[in-house]
């Protein structure tokens, strides 16, 4: 029960810090916010990892590297593009008269 | 015992402390790696503190004590990395709204499959786990996370066009789709009562992954961000879910943190629609579209040539431009980079206007532009741009139609009247490029079109941005 009310105290906490980061976030940035977030929450390969890693039976062996392979698909891809994302906003060259002059 | 310092005697070993400091540290950094994505000076090293953040968890558990199976997991991870490198790697812009589609659906499977893969261990070997709480938690995890992979799979196929991006109805929708989801919560409380019932949990599987996809099957292409938002929300929540079952704070946090992301951002799509959750996700768009269409009637409109066109940019002091997913399909963001340029370098003071909702996810046209070498302080959002242009000579729409429809804030009988839009109507002159007079998405007919300032550039956005700019540039000679 105490393991259960701590819990929920860190998800309240968390969703509540998460409102306040998030609406910081510039409308520019939004697609790079999704594929961050979605990167950040394929945290979820903590718990495919201990499923596959403790090879209990062949079920949960099978679900757990499936599950694996799912969310590693998504940590990978998703810190890549949003960088790849974020490399291309560019601020507009000092004073240019335009690119290349 | 007090006074005790060896933490073996506590039963808790070097390991286990390491692993629970690398997940305390993970949670911070994701939070900063969030806090330093609010603007763009700071946004990688955002990306990057996110990335440590992952490593220090995949580290942290990697540690724990009955982790065996080290060949599995790196096979595992080599397929992983194999398929999403090349996803990141050679992904179009235009795809992101199809890749982050197909990634919401991945994070509801590795969900789904390892609720599923708890209970079945726990059912077997420690019954006692299985309280009504986790119980309750475990089932909803299962019917989120097999609820956000179907539904996701379903906007990927209506984003890569695999399926019709029309909304697809029928009569009854509504009462089968929450029929569906209230047996899937009956079976799930009825789990809950009895976990031991075991041939019940594939039923819930099958109910949560049959309602995805109906859900998301009526819902059409222009409610995409609203859609591809709520997904992202319910893919953050599920992994939530999963840290209560698991009795995992680094998850409770990562998924709180997604979650309220995806629900932030759904609220904007909502409001930048004018319309309710209730409303995307049980849509009267179908219904709104004959009505609308009975409406049009034959008018006539001006319309003109890349070369008119061209000249009337190139004589203009300040020009705004407004893309729409048009712009996307067309793949017409490098042709209007060199729009751009052209008409920068004549000194015309070129900027854009980007509504929340254009395109197919939030900051879609941002991206696009991005990627074209736009700078982006010349991307202004629709609070900013809006004052700007009554003092504008020329709104340039591409490719987008009811963000710009001035019926939004005068014809209250109009399916989008409160919708927020951009004003292009108050520049000095519009210009609309567009492949015909179909009327948009919502089917409503666009007054912007008739209007005695509004010029219709007929063509594909790429072709005719393309004429436009050879006009200018031989004009400039």
């Amino acid at each position: 029960m105490d393991m259960l009310m701590s819990n929920l105290y860190v998800f309240l906490l968390a969703t509540f810090l998460g409102f306040e980061v998030i609406r910081r976030v510039t409308p520019l940035l939004h697609t790079p916010l999704m594929s961050l977030t979605n990167a950040i929450s394929a945290i979820s390969l903590v718990g495919s990892i201990v499923i596959l890693g403790e090879q209990r039976t062949t079920l949960t062996t099978v679900l757990g590297a499936l599950a694996v392979t799912a969310s590693m698909i998504n940590v990978v891809s998703g810190f890549l593009i949003t960088d790849r994302m974020l490399r291309m906003f560019k601020q507009r060259a000092p004073q240019g008269k335009g690119k290349g002059a | 015992m007090p006074g005790t310092h060896d933490p073996s005697a506590l039963g808790v070993s070097v390991q286990q402390v390491l692993t629970q400091v690398s997940y305390i540290v993970a949670a911070a950094l994701f939070v900063l790696s969030l806090k330093w994505l609010s603007s763009p000076t700071t946004a990688r090293r955002g990306v990057i503190a996110g990335e440590v953040g992952m490593v220090l968890a995949i580290a942290g558990t990697l540690m724990l004590p009955h982790i065996e199976a080290f060949h599995w997991i790196l096979l595992t991870f080599f397929v992983g990395a194999a398929v999403g490198i090349p996803i990141a790697v050679l992904m179009p812009m235009t795809a992101v709204p199809q890749r982050t589609a197909l990634s919401h659906s991945f994070g509801g499977l590795a969900v789904g499959l390892v609720g599923t893969a708890k209970y079945y261990l726990w059912v077997a070997d420690e019954p006692h786990r299985l309280t009504h709480f986790v119980m309750g938690v475990l089932a909803f995890e299962t019917i989120l996370g097999y609820l956000t992979f179907t539904g996701s799979l379903m906007a990927f196929g209506k984003l890569q066009g695999i399926l019709p991006s029309r909304p697809i109805t029928y009569r009854g929708q509504n009462v089968v789709n929450l029929g569906m989801l209230l047996v899937a919560i009956v079976v799930g409380v009825y789990l809950n009562v009895d976990p031991s019932q075991t041939t019940l949990f594939p039923v819930l599987i099958g109910l949560a992954l049959a309602f995805g996809t109906l859900l998301i099957i009526p819902i059409g292409g222009a409610d995409m961000p609203t859609v591809i938002s709520l997904l992202n929300s319910y893919a953050g929540l599920s992994a939530s879910a999963m840290g209560f079952v698991l009795e995992n704070k680094l998850l409770i946090i990562a998924g709180a943190l997604d979650g309220s992301s995806g629900f932030i951002l759904s609220i904007i799509m909502c409001k930048a629609m004018n319309r309710s959750f209730t409303n995307v996700l049980f849509g009267a768009f179908g219904a709104v579209q004959q009505k609308a269409i009975e409406g049009a009637e034959e008018r006539t409109v001006r319309s003109a040539q890349p070369e008119e066109a061209a000249s009337i940019l190139a004589a203009a002091q300040s020009v705004v431009v407004v893309p729409g997913y048009g712009l996307a399909v067309a793949q017409a963001q490098h042709k209007v980079r060199e729009l751009y340029d052209q008409l920068t370098r004549r000194g015309v003071d070129v900027k854009f206007g980007i509504h929340p909702v254009a395109g197919r996810m939030p900051g879609h046209m941002n991206v696009l532009l991005a990627e074209a070498d736009i700078p982006y302080d010349s991307l202004l959002e629709m609070d900013e741009i809006n004052p700007e242009l009554p003092h504008t000579d020329v709104a340039l729409v591409i490719g987008a139609n009811d963000v710009t429809n001035p019926a939004a804030r005068t014809d209250q009988s109009s399916p989008i009247y409160g919708m927020p839009i951009i004003d292009v109507d108050k520049a000095r002159t519009v210009m609309v490029i567009k492949r015909s007079m179909s009327a948009g998405f919502a089917g409503i007919p666009n007054e912007l079109y008739y209007m005695d300032k509004a010029l219709m550039l007929f063509g594909d956005a790429k072709a005719f941005v393309g004429e436009m700019v050879k006009a200018i540039a031989a004009e400039g000679r």
